[in-house]
């Protein structure tokens, strides 16, 4: 599969999706959803990225190793910033001398 | 044409040029990811000061070069199907297509920077928020614009490298190097180009959309 030539409908549908969630993700900004706007925009991103890596960049018709090698780096990623966040949300901060 | 010497074959070959394209941009998520993490830190911090630095950031030109940036990705999709199915033309005509909406962002992004910095808001010496340069909100602001800057301008620079390699790119497909045996050249560009507009859908909610209700 990996000389997948992808039909341009396909491209062009998900330029369309692209575009209507990047429209979508700055008028919700405005509505207040409370805690859940940061939820929201975090997760259209998230799709919007998938959509991108996928069909963009071929990882749903690519060899298995290329989105494994990719995952293990957003896996990565996510211990970084799961255990930076444990730390600094359950301490309290120190002042800086002199200030 | 045969491939390199080192492989069997040519899908071999691709397969191995696309496997170190992905590794490359894994270190790339690690680049990132420092300030990703950095951002999330200060801001979970500063919250109402991240807020109203980014209430300062134009959302609609931001919104617009959101659109721009995805144009050009699927300008670039494009450009490398058709290195898929041969047609040496029309790749040159989407890597141009591609360069000119990545110049267009680039344009937009240097309207926005010299915007922020007429407002004294570069972080620095000049640095002042809503006339003042010595409240707690100037100091957690000029923290975010440090992030803004340093995340946007980062990404800017990996935009001007793609475009020179864009260039270098439309100039070997005008020699006729991309067949549809071995186009990997192109593809890898490719991957390279949505990578960095993944980057910006990110830096585009987490930057431009900041509590902007109420």
């Amino acid at each position: 599969m990996s000389d997948h030539v992808v039909p341009v409908r396909i491209y062009v549908g998900i330029f369309f999706a692209l575009i209507v969630l990047t429209v979508a993700t700055a008028l919700i900004a405005y509505v207040d959803l409370g805690v859940f706007n940061n939820v929201v925009a975090i997760g259209i991103a998230i799709v919007k990225a998938s959509l991108v890596a996928l069909f963009f960049m071929h990882l749903r018709y690519s060899a298995r190793m290329n989105p494994l090698v990719f995952g293990a780096g957003l896996f990565w990623l996510c211990i970084f910033i799961a255990l930076t966040l444990a730390d600094i949300l359950t301490r309290g901060w120190l002042g800086i001398p002199g200030k | 044409m045969e491939p390199e010497h080192h492989f069997d074959s040519f899908a071999q070959q691709r397969d191995s040029a696309n496997l170190g394209m992905w590794l490359f941009l894994v270190t790339e998520v690690l680049f990132f990811g420092g300030l990703f993490t950095g951002y999330t830190v200060y801001r979970s911090r500063f919250p109402h000061a991240f807020a109203a630095g980014s209430h300062d950031l134009e959302i609609v030109l931001g919104t617009i070069n959101t659109a721009v940036l995805i144009c050009s990705s699927l300008t670039m999709a494009l450009a490398v199907r058709s290195a898929q199915i041969g047609k040496k033309r029309l790749i040159q005509l989407f890597i141009v297509l591609t360069m000119i909406l990545g110049l267009a962002f680039l344009g937009i992004k240097g309207y926005e920077y010299h915007h922020a910095w007429s407002e004294h808001h570069l972080p620095g010496a000049g640095y002042s928020f809503d006339g003042s340069t010595t409240s707690n909100l100037a100091h957690h602001t000029e923290l975010f614009f440090w992030f803004y800057f340093g995340m946007t301008g980062l990404h800017a620079f990996h935009m001007v490298v793609g475009e020179c390699v864009l260039l270098f790119v439309f100039i070997m497909a005008g020699r006729g190097k991309y067949t549809p045996e071995n186009y990997n050249f192109v593809e890898g560009m490719g991957l390279y180009w949505h990578f960095v507009d993944i980057i910006w859908i990110f830096l585009f909610p987490l930057l431009y959309l900041i509590h902007r209700h109420g």
